[in-house]
């Protein structure tokens, strides 16, 4: 495939340049008319490759939309998540509308009213009533779109503490990412760097006795519909938590605690499954083999078969390593969840051995 | 007003004759001359363009083919290319230059400082700048601030890369990241000389539309050349002082033990001494000015692109009023916008929502915009001239990239694409690439002002085609890896298999962007060669109605060899008709602002 591009970029910059060559050989010469200024050839010339553009425009925006449209995110894997889908499924068919309108007007009048020798342009200064439609139009849209979007931003962002969520801190450094699980208490015990000594890698307060039961893993596991109430710590500099299959994301601020909450409402073993993950993952399995391939030529190391999993990334940009601070995230019925969090040592525990 | 401008400029007028006789250096370096230090800065401008996206070139490169290695690679970046195999460190040192070079020298001195300064005093009839001295010194400390930029890329310990929003704490400690030494020290040194220069240069074109219009020249007379230059200075006046205050800031808390922007930081094994201060303050005070900054590179542009296409569609650019009042309410509103790159940044969410509101109020000016360019195409009598191509393909490219900000503005849909790919498209269509066609609109049509000569248009036809089909290419597609969930700014997207079918699309964004770049060559081939061999221009070559083209080609020290003209009408009477349906001038289809209303001739409100 790489291969194949690159061709076609080669290929396409010879044209390229035989075209320049041309052009170069036609500006040289005594050409009829050469004062510069376009002439009605040019004009026509011009307004017909506006619309052979126009033409261009459609069909790429059209083969993009084809082609492309199925990476977008699969499913979301949380209650909220889908009015977020909804929202922007709602956008993007509002501004697609009005791209494909505005765009035709634009460049069909840009060939319709090509200059001519002896044309008479029509003076048309003002009208009230043409920009009061054309102000009215988004103002009512817009309102729509501001309505709805705050209404869901208020939704998400304020979190319901009465559901009792599970807390877990999502602590953060150059570059990797922990997780820490506030134990039975569900209290978060105290923290700060300044409390990082040895074993005590995110710096908790050994005096405070709501730490003792904390337990701190490198792998993030979630009970499927369980509401979870995120509070985020940097150690170094801001890193941000992107859950992109979540619809989640929140900076982690060194100097503060920062929040999001979410219910994760599909395991992992569910959308693994789905036809979606299927298709994807199989895409991707096919990409690394034809790349496992050229490693091997080249007496490298081929590359892991892929199995999908849920992840963070980071999304703030944190240091030279930052393409590949991540965490793996496991979302898993209730039972295995108690299973998992159970073979867990706790940070007494760990402070002990 | 116009009575007490013209007096003292007529005085010099009186002198003009007899003043004395210009050295090399006083002509060409250390110019007092508006039209000279246009020159100045527009050179300066694409000599630091060709250096920001040759940068791009590379790390488009890197992202298509990952690791691989290039032969280039290693004859520019030298030890930060091992084997020709780019490091991750000079991949985020050449985001961070390329945004930031991009962003200020090329976009904010390139574009505003070339046509501000050409265009002020020739479209309000003025004889120079207000303060001739500042003009040259804006430039100078410009330029003071571009070469220390430049330096900053051959230190030992590398380039500022900790993306060109700076933000502390990466930006703060060296022991986070190597850029972040000298020279990120190097950076905030040479922003700091920038913003000087800046407000100098702002200052001075505010005065002078104020101070200087010609008898006639009423503000509802300007050009919206004029307006927009007029109100991105006021702007920026307003906004670049904030910046200035954060970068001095910062300067304390790396230099002298400040704690503004450090707290609790534990970093290479030692807990560092900084408490009580918030990252976020930064970035409220960074996006204070990085927000209007958008606006004061991208409303020069509108003017550029107002002026060009109603003279090349031989028609008045559609609703002048509501053209200026929606450049007004775009000023207003951009200085109230700025959290909208902060929701997920640990702000209060009640915040959020605010942002949220006036964000999307902004899409209302720019949609009334977009509306009255495409009306004026209506019923026009198109001159498809080099610049012309460019407004119209400004207006798609603002259009398309605009339209994705209603999906950015709202906090609800940002919180999954916040710096995503999507974010990279979005703000290179509406402000990078549309900003970049208006300043080359402006280049094509103004050079016979400039230079005296005519660029040629077969090539200037070429290089917009290309063009714009490749500014599409490189940026529709990455729309989609962004909704896909693709973080920018990773050095390479391999350690996420997750992401692998993805890359294939950045292999074509990256062919797109070096066919894009390449025929930029034939760009410069034209303006330079231009200079030297293009062909003579005449005094009005586009029968464009405003004052510029009243002055001698030749340029001359005071701009008019006699009197300034005086002002009698608005700048757009293009094909404007008598009740007979004959044009107002016989056989001409526009009317310059000099000439006074004539016999018949209906009188508009302007």
């Amino acid at each position: 495939m790489t291969v194949f591009l690159v061709i076609i970029a080669l290929a396409l910059l010879a044209v390229t340049g035989w075209q320049l060559s041309k052009i170069f050989e036609l500006s040289k010469g005594p050409g009829a008319d050469s004062t510069q200024i376009a002439n009605d050839n040019d004009n026509r010339k011009q307004a017909r490759y506006m619309l052979w553009f126009m033409i261009f425009l459609y069909v790429g925006m059209a083969y993009s939309f084809w082609k492309w449209s199925k990476l977008y995110l699969p499913e979301a894997a949380s209650e909220h998540g889908s009015q977020v889908d909804t929202l922007m499924f709602i956008s993007i068919a509002i501004i697609m509308i009005v791209q494909v309108l505005t765009q035709a007007l634009l460049h069909w009048f840009a060939y319709k009213y090509q200059g001519k020798k002896g044309n008479k342009a029509l003076f048309f200064a003002d009208n009230d009533k043409l920009e009061f439609i054309w102000t009215i139009i988004p103002v009512i849209t817009l309102a729509g779109l501001i309505i709805y979007g705050l209404f869901t931003w208020s939704d998400i962002m304020n979190i319901d503490e009465d559901s009792d969520p599970i807390v877990i801190e999502i602590y953060a450094k150059q570059f990797s990412w922990q997780a820490r699980y506030a134990g039975e208490d569900n209290t978060l015990g105290k923290a700060n760097v300044r409390f990082i000594e040895g074993r005590n890698n995110v710096g908790l307060d050994e005096s405070d006795p709501y730490g003792d039961d904390d337990k701190i893993t490198t792998e993030l596991h979630l009970p499927v519909n369980k509401p979870v109430l995120f509070k985020f710590r940097s150690q170094d500099v801001l890193h941000s938590a992107y859950f992109p299959h979540f619809r989640a994301q929140m900076n982690v601020v060194p100097g503060m605690v920062t929040q999001f909450g979410f219910t994760p409402s599909i395991t992992t073993a569910e959308m693994r499954d789905s036809e979606y993950m299927v298709d994807k993952v199989q895409t991707i399995n096919e990409i690394r083999k034809e790349n496992s391939e050229i490693l091997r030529a080249e007496g490298e190391m081929p590359l892991d078969p892929y199995e999908f999993d849920y992840f963070i990334a980071c999304n703030k940009i944190c240091g030279e390593a930052h393409y590949n601070m991540q965490m793996k995230i496991v979302v898993e019925t209730q039972e295995e969840y108690d299973a998992w969090l159970s073979e867990q040592a706790t940070f007494g525990e760990f402070m002990e051995n | 007003m116009s009575a007490l401008a013209t007096a003292p400029a007529h005085d010099h007028h009186d002198d003009h004759g007899h003043h004395h006789k210009q050295t090399f250096i006083t002509k060409y370096i250390f110019s007092t001359d508006h039209k000279m230090i246009s020159k100045q800065y527009l050179i300066t401008g694409i000599i630091m363009g060709i250096v920001g996206i040759m940068m791009s070139v590379l790390f488009r490169m890197q992202l298509a083919w990952p690791e691989e290695s290039f032969a280039i690679f290693e004859a520019l970046l030298g030890k930060w290319a091992p084997d020709g195999v780019m490091t991750p460190s000079i991949y985020l040192a050449l985001v961070t230059i390329h945004g930031t070079i991009m962003v200020f020298f090329v976009l904010t001195a390139g574009l505003s400082g070339t046509f501000s300064n050409l265009l002020i005093p020739l479209q309000i009839g003025a004889r120079d700048m207000a303060s001739g001295f500042l003009n040259m010194l804006s430039y100078w400390l410009f330029f003071l601030s571009s070469v220390i930029m430049l330096s900053s890329l051959f230190i030992e310990s590398g380039p500022a890369n900790a993306g060109w929003t700076i933000y502390p704490p990466l930006s703060a400690l060296p022991q986070a990241i190597g850029g972040s030494g000298l020279g990120m020290t190097l950076w905030l040194v040479s922003l700091a000389i920038f913003i000087a220069s800046s407000l100098l240069g702002s200052l001075n074109y505010i005065v002078t539309v104020l101070n200087l219009r010609t008898k006639g020249m009423s503000m509802t007379r300007l050009p919206l050349t004029i307006w927009a230059f007029f109100v991105t200075a006021i702007i920026g006046v307003v906004s670049f002082p904030v910046l200035l205050s954060a970068a001095l800031l910062l300067i304390m808390d790396r230099s002298f033990g400040t704690s503004f922007f450090l707290s609790d930081i534990y970093i290479s094994g030692e807990v560092l001494s900084h408490q009580g201060g918030s990252p976020v303050l930064f970035e409220h005070l960074f996006w204070f000015l990085g927000h209007p900054e958008v606006y004061i590179v991208i409303l020069p542009a509108m003017g550029i692109v107002s002026e060009v296409m109603a003279t090349n569609a031989r028609k008045p650019i559609f609703g002048y009023r509501a053209m200026v009042a929606s450049i007004l309410a775009i000023a207003f509103l951009s200085t109230i916008v700025w959290g909208h790159h902060m929701f997920v940044s640990g702000m209060n969410p009640f915040l959020g929502s605010v942002f949220t509101f006036t964000t999307l109020l902004i899409a209302i000016p720019s949609a009334v915009k977009a509306f009255n360019w495409i009306t004026t195409l209506w019923k026009g009598n198109l001159q498809m001239n080099p610049a012309m191509l460019f407004s119209i393909g400004f207006v798609s490219t603002f259009i398309t990239g605009g339209l994705t900000g209603i999906i950015l503005g709202d906090s609800t849909l940002d919180i999954n694409v916040h710096d995503t790919y999507f974010v990279i498209a979005h703000f290179h269509l509406v402000m990078g690439i549309s900003a970049i066609y208006g300043l080359l609109a402006g280049v094509y049509h103004w050079f016979p002002k400039m230079y005296g000569r005519m660029m040629n248009k077969n090539l200037g036809y070429v290089h917009f085609w290309v063009t714009a089909v490749g500014a599409y290419g490189v940026f529709f597609p990455m729309h989609f890896i962004g909704l896909a969930g693709l973080p920018r700014r990773y050095y390479t997207n391999t350690a996420f298999p997750y992401f692998d079918d993805l890359a294939d699309v950045n292999v074509i964004i990256t062919v797109f962007a070096l066919i894009t770049a390449a025929v930029q060559v034939v760009f410069l081939w034209n303006f330079f060669a231009s200079i030297f061999y293009g062909r003579k221009a005449t005094q009005n070559p586009w029968n464009a109605t405003t004052l510029e083209w009243t002055t001698p080609v030749e340029h001359i020290h005071g701009n008019w060899p006699g009197e300034i003209p005086s002002v009698y009408r608005w700048p757009y009477d293009y094909s404007k008709t008598n009740e007979d349906g004959e044009y107002v001038i016989k056989g001409q289809d526009f009317v310059p602002q000099n000439v006074p209303l004539q016999e018949n001739e209906e009188e508009l409100n302007h």
